[in-house]
């Protein structure tokens, strides 16, 4: 009974190891990667909407895809949605805490939200 | 013969970091895109019950080089013709001050007409000059007894009434000079012996004078006479001692920065910025 959990963590990592699982997991962030390319193209057409179902559709396909999370949380910005976008820009900062590019796009979001959400001293 | 050696050295050094730096941005221009993008702010007030906008006047005070209350007032009428879906009222501009202070001689008539009453035997002088006002205000400390005039419902409804119940804009304006010294951190170019130009932080030490804008902006509902919703900011700019700007060009420059967040109050803007998309 007692090493039960055992052999399930020990199951798990035989399967993540696997071949078949990496090679699943490389799949995910390639089919991601051409939908995030497809909502950059689209985005710099000005069809904004069509851009957040593209890069919705990739952290769906894969949640540990920070640019997929950096360019929606754009997205959403750009949209007005600005809870969505602090979300996705914390989600992405929370997968690659050390990207420049989003951390900067996220302390200009959080400098226009700090700006008019209420009076204040500066 | 070994002299230059080094400086032939220290260019294919360059050259190579030039090379590497030129490579790896070509490599990461794949992987970044800047775009423009503007982000809509909802207005932070419900002006649909409202078709027009009375900007009535400021307390105001401090650098005497200008007249804030009336250039407040101007700047922002003009600025809410432009920016907003609302009517703006062409009127003559209240002196609030004065308003002020004839309310509070009112209430001090009054508090004294209670004390000579046979029946009233407590001493009304404490309370009567806890009401007065600073005929000059210098600071903020002088505009906190002001504040009680945007709260008299009576005095703004009936201002409403008289300009068909718009949205009435008011509250204060502190415009001050400001001296300061201090480190100050400069970059500074250097030529090295290669003629290499390099820019270095340097700290130095240096009296700077400006000026300080604190607004507070009120906005009250001329139905009800009620405030709506208020916002106060602080804004400075500083310069070399040596530098002579106009007072009012800085007020300008200070205002130039709080009008986005004043309109922000009133009507849904749009805020041009830039972002990276990554792939």
């Amino acid at each position: 009974m007692t090493f039960r959990p055992a052999a399930l963590a020990a199951c798990i990592l035989v399967v993540s190891a696997s071949p078949s699982f990496a090679d699943a997991r490389a799949d995910a962030r390639s089919e991601a990667k051409e939908q995030v390319e497809f909502g950059i193209n689209v985005a710099q057409r000005g069809l904004w909407r069509e851009a957040i179902y593209r890069w919705e559709k990739a952290v769906e396909l894969d949640p540990t895809y920070a640019a997929a999370y950096n360019d929606l949380a754009i997205a959403y910005e750009h949209e007005g949605q600005l809870d969505k976008a602090r979300k996705a820009y914390e989600k992405a900062l929370e997968l690659a805490p050390n990207n420049p590019q989003i951390r900067q796009n996220y302390e200009l979001f959080k400098e226009i939200n700090d700006r008019t959400s209420s009076g204040k001293d500066r | 013969m070994i002299g230059p050696a080094p400086a032939k050295t220290g260019r294919l050094a360059l050259a190579a970091v030039v090379a590497m730096v030129a490579a790896s941005t070509m490599a990461c221009g794949a992987s970044y895109l800047e775009i423009p993008i503007e982000t809509p702010i909802q207005p932070k007030l419900d002006v649909s019950p409202f078709q027009r906008v009375l900007v009535a006047g400021f307390v105001s005070g401090g650098s005497e080089d200008i007249d804030a209350n009336q250039e407040t007032v101007r700047l922002l009428r003009s600025q809410l013709r432009t920016k907003s879906s609302l009517k703006v009222i062409d009127a003559d501009i209240l002196p609030l001050m004065e308003v002020a202070q004839d309310q509070t001689k009112a209430a001090a008539d009054e508090v004294a007409r209670e004390n000579a009453s046979p029946n009233n035997t407590s001493s009304g002088d404490h309370q009567s000059n806890g009401l007065a006002l600073p005929q000059r205000i210098k600071d903020e400390k002088d505009l906190e007894p002001y504040e009680r005039l945007f709260a008299n419902t009576a005095y703004w409804k009936r201002i409403g009434e008289e300009f068909q119940n718009p949205l009435i804009v008011t509250g204060t304006v502190l415009f001050t000079n400001r001296s300061t010294s201090g480190f100050v951190q400069r970059d500074q170019e250097v030529y090295d012996p290669y003629g290499r130009r390099r820019v270095i932080p340097t700290r130095t030490y240096m009296e700077r004078k400006g000026f300080m804008l604190r607004p507070k902006f009120v906005f009250i509902d001329g139905r009800s006479g009620a405030t709506m919703y208020s916002e106060s900011y602080r804004e400075e700019v500083l310069y070399n001692a040596q530098q002579n700007t106009p007072a009012l060009s800085s007020y300008f420059e200070l205002m130039d920065r709080l009008v986005p967040s004043f309109l922000s109050a009133l009507s849904s803007q749009k805020i041009k910025g830039s972002r990276v998309l990554l792939k």
